[in-house]
C-alpha cells in the first residue's frame, strides 16, 4: 500500500516537473517583452515620440495579451481532440521560436516601420501559443492528482508565471550589470530573447518523454472523446454559464490582482516614482522569493477550507489596500519635497549640449547628482533649449527626477508592501488552476477552462499596465487614478464570486 | 440569496451597456482632445482596441445576468450528468 502510494507520488512530481519547466519557460518568455517595455519603446519607435512609443509598446505587450483567449479556443481544442501531451508540446516549439525571432528585429533606424510590425506579429504568435499552454499544464497536473489534493499539486504549475517573471528579470538584470546601460540599451536587450531558445530545447526533451493524461487516455480508449469541444463548450448553455460564472466571479478579479501586483507595481516604482533600473526589479525579485511559497501554501489550504473564499479574501484585500499602498511609494519617493529640507550633498554638473530633433534648436541637459540625509540619492537634470529664432517665445527649462535610489528603511518597507501585493496574487491565483478543473468535464475541460482564465488573466489582466497608464495620462488625473482600473475590476468580481460561486471541491474531475 | 442573484441579474443587463455607452463617451471626449497629427491616430488606436476588446465582453455581461435573472444560478452543477 504504501509502496503504490510512494509510486504515485514519485510519478505526480515528474508530471508536475516535465509540465512546471515548460510553463515556466513559456511565461519566460512572455514576460521578458513586458519587462523591457520602455527600452524596445526606444529600440521599435522615432526617438522622438516619447511618451507615445511607451503606450504603443505597450499596446503591443496588451496585443499578446488579447490573443491568448484566440489561444485558448484553438489549442484548447486540439487538446481535447487529439490530447493534452502534443498540443502543449506545440505551443512550447511555438512560444520559443517567436521570442528567439524577437531577438534578432533590427531596430526603427534600420528597418523603419517594418521592426515594430514584425514584433507584433511574433508577440501575437506568442500570446496563442501561451493561451494554448496554461490551460493544458493545469488540466494535465490536475488529470494527474490524487482526489483531495488537486489544490496543492496544481498550485506548483501556479508558481510558473511568478517564477517566469523572476527569471526574466533576474536574466535583465545580469545582462546589463554585464554589458552596461548603454550596451544593453543599443544591442543587450536581445540577449534575453536569445537565451530562450536553449531553455525551450530542453523543455521540449523533458516533455517528449511525458505520457498522455490518464484522464484523456481512459476517454479515448472509450470512444467519449468529444467531437467538437468548442460548441460543446459554447453553444451548450448548461456549459457556457459555467465559462461565464468563472470569467466574471474569479478569473477577471485574480486577472487583475496578478498583474498589479507583479507589473504595475514595478512598472509604477519605474516611470511614476522615477526608481532606478535596477533597484525597481531588485525589489520585485525580492518580494517575489518571499511570497512565492504562499501558491502552494494557499493551493493546500483550498483542499481543506474550498478555493471561492480564499481567491475572494485576496480580490477585496486588494480593493481596501491598493491606493494606501500606492500613495506610500509616492509620498516616499517624493524627492522634489524632501531635498528641501533634507539635502545633504551635490555633486558637481555634468553637462551634455545635443540638438532638438528636426530642429536647428540647442539641448543643454545639466545633471547633478544629490544625496539626502537620509541616504536617498537620486540625479536632477535641467534641460534647457537654445532657441536660434529671436522672435520664438522661450522654452522653461524643465527639471527631470530619475534613478532615484531609496534609503534602507524605505527599500525594506517598499519591499514588503509589494511582497503583500504578491500575496494577494498568491491567495486568487493558487487556487484557481484546481477551482477551474473542478468546474468543467473532462471531455470539454481543456477548452472551456482555457477560456475563461485566458480572458480574465489576459484580457482583464494583461490591460492593467496599458489601461491604467492610460487613465493617469488623462488630463486632470492624479498618479494614482491609473488604479481605478484593477480595483473597479477587483470589486466587481468580488461581488460576482460571492453570491453566485460555490465553495465546493469538486472530488471527481474524472466525469 | 436567489432573490439577491436574481435582482443582481438586473444590474448586469443594465451594466453591459452602459460601460459600452460610457467608453464611446471617453473615447470620442479623449479624441477630440487629442492634438492632430500622429497623436490623434494613436488615442484613436487606443480606443478602438479597448472598444472592440469590451463590447464581446460587456454582451458576455449582460448574457451572464440575463442567466442569473432566469434563474439558472440558483443551482451549480455538482456533476457531469447535470451539464
Amino acid at each position: 500500500m504504501r509502496s503504490t502510494e510512494s509510486n504515485v507520488t514519485q510519478s505526480i512530481t515528474q508530471v508536475i516537473a516535465a509540465s512546471s519547466l515548460g510553463t515556466l519557460i513559456e511565461w519566460y518568455d512572455f514576460y521578458i517583452f513586458g519587462s523591457l517595455a520602455v527600452i524596445i519603446g526606444q529600440q521599435l519607435f522615432p526617438s522622438d515620440a516619447g511618451a507615445s512609443a511607451l503606450i504603443n509598446t505597450l499596446a503591443i505587450f496588451a496585443a499578446g495579451f488579447i490573443v491568448r483567449p484566440f489561444g485558448a479556443l484553438v489549442f484548447g481544442r486540439l487538446g481535447d481532440l487529439i490530447g493534452r501531451k502534443y498540443t502543449f508540446l506545440l505551443t512550447l516549439v511555438l512560444m520559443g521560436g517567436s521570442t528567439f525571432l524577437i531577438g534578432l528585429i533590427p531596430s526603427y533606424s534600420s528597418i523603419g516601420y517594418a521592426a515594430p510590425i514584425l514584433v507584433l506579429i511574433l508577440r501575437l504568435v506568442q500570446g496563442l501559443a501561451l493561451g494554448g499552454e496554461y490551460g493544458g499544464a493545469a488540466t494535465y497536473v490536475a488529470e494527474h492528482a490524487p482526489v483531495g489534493r488537486r489544490g496543492f499539486f496544481t498550485s506548483w504549475i501556479q508558481t510558473t508565471a511568478t517564477l517566469g517573471l523572476f527569471l526574466s528579470l533576474g536574466v535583465i538584470v545580469l545582462t546589463k550589470n554585464i554589458l552596461g546601460a548603454k550596451n544593453f540599451a543599443d544591442w543587450g536587450w536581445r540577449i534575453p530573447f536569445l537565451v530562450s531558445i536553449l531553455l525551450v530545447v530542453v523543455s521540449i526533451y523533458i516533455r517528449m518523454k511525458m505520457h498522455e493524461s490518464p484522464v484523456f487516455s481512459k476517454l479515448k480508449a472509450e470512444g467519449k472523446v468529444s467531437a467538437n469541444p468548442l460548441k460543446e463548450s459554447f453553444q451548450k448553455k448548461a456549459n457556457f454559464k459555467m465559462v461565464l460564472v468563472a470569467l466574471f466571479g474569479a478569473t477577471m478579479g485574480q486577472g487583475v490582482v496578478w498583474y498589479t501586483g507583479q507589473f504595475y507595481a514595478q512598472s509604477f516604482l519605474e516611470n511614476t516614482c522615477k526608481l532606478d533600473f535596477n533597484e525597481s526589479r531588485y525589489i520585485l525579485l525580492w518580494a517575489i522569493v518571499f511570497a512565492t511559497p504562499f501558491f502552494v501554501i494557499f493551493g493546500s489550504w483550498s483542499d481543506k477550507v474550498g478555493r471561492k473564499w480564499i481567491m475572494l479574501a485576496g480580490m477585496l484585500l486588494g480593493v481596501v489596500c491598493y491606493r494606501p499602498i500606492y500613495q506610500y511609494f509616492l509620498n516616499t519617493t517624493n524627492v522634489k519635497e524632501m531635498q528641501k529640507t533634507m539635502l545633504l550633498s551635490e555633486s558637481d554638473p555634468v553637462i551634455e549640449r545635443g540638438l532638438v530633433p528636426d530642429k536647428a534648436d540647442s539641448l543643454i541637459t545639466t545633471t547633478v547628482t544629490k544625496t539626502l540625509t537620509n541616504g536617498m540619492t537620486f540625479k536632477e537634470s535641467k534641460v534647457e533649449v537654445i532657441t536660434e529664432d529671436v522672435l520664438a517665445e522661450v522654452p522653461a527649462v524643465q527639471t527631470v527626477i530619475k534613478d532615484v535610489t531609496l534609503s534602507t528603511q524605505s527599500y525594506i518597507i517598499v519591499i514588503a508592501l509589494v511582497f503583500f501585493q504578491i500575496l494577494l496574487v498568491t491567495m486568487v491565483y493558487g487556487p484557481i488552476a484546481a477551482f477551474l478543473v473542478e468546474l468543467f468535464p473532462t471531455q470539454i475541460r481543456y477548452t472551456s477552462m482555457s477560456l475563461p482564465y485566458h480572458i480574465g488573466n489576459g484580457v482583464f489582466g494583461g490591460l492593467v499596465p496599458f489601461i491604467a497608464t492610460l487613465i493617469a495620462s488623462f488630463q486632470g488625473s492624479t498618479p494614482l487614478s491609473g488604479l481605478w482600473y484593477p480595483i473597479g475590476i477587483a470589486a466587481l468580481s468580488f461581488i460576482i464570486g460571492a453570491v453566485y460561486i460555490d465553495n465546493r471541491r469538486d472530488n471527481n474531475v474524472m466525469d | 440569496m436567489s432573490g439577491l442573484k436574481k435582482i443582481l441579474g438586473l444590474l448586469w443587463i443594465v451594466a453591459g451597456p452602459v460601460i459600452i455607452i460610457f467608453l464611446f463617451m471617453q473615447a470620442a471626449d479623449k479624441i477630440g482632445a487629442a492634438a492632430e497629427g500622429i497623436a490623434r491616430t494613436n488615442t484613436t488606436l487606443q480606443w478602438a482596441i479597448i472598444i472592440l476588446i469590451f463590447i464581446p465582453i460587456c454582451t458576455g455581461l449582460v448574457i451572464f445576468g440575463l442567466y442569473a435573472w432566469k434563474g439558472e444560478y440558483d443551482h451549480l452543477p455538482e456533476s457531469s450528468e447535470e451539464l
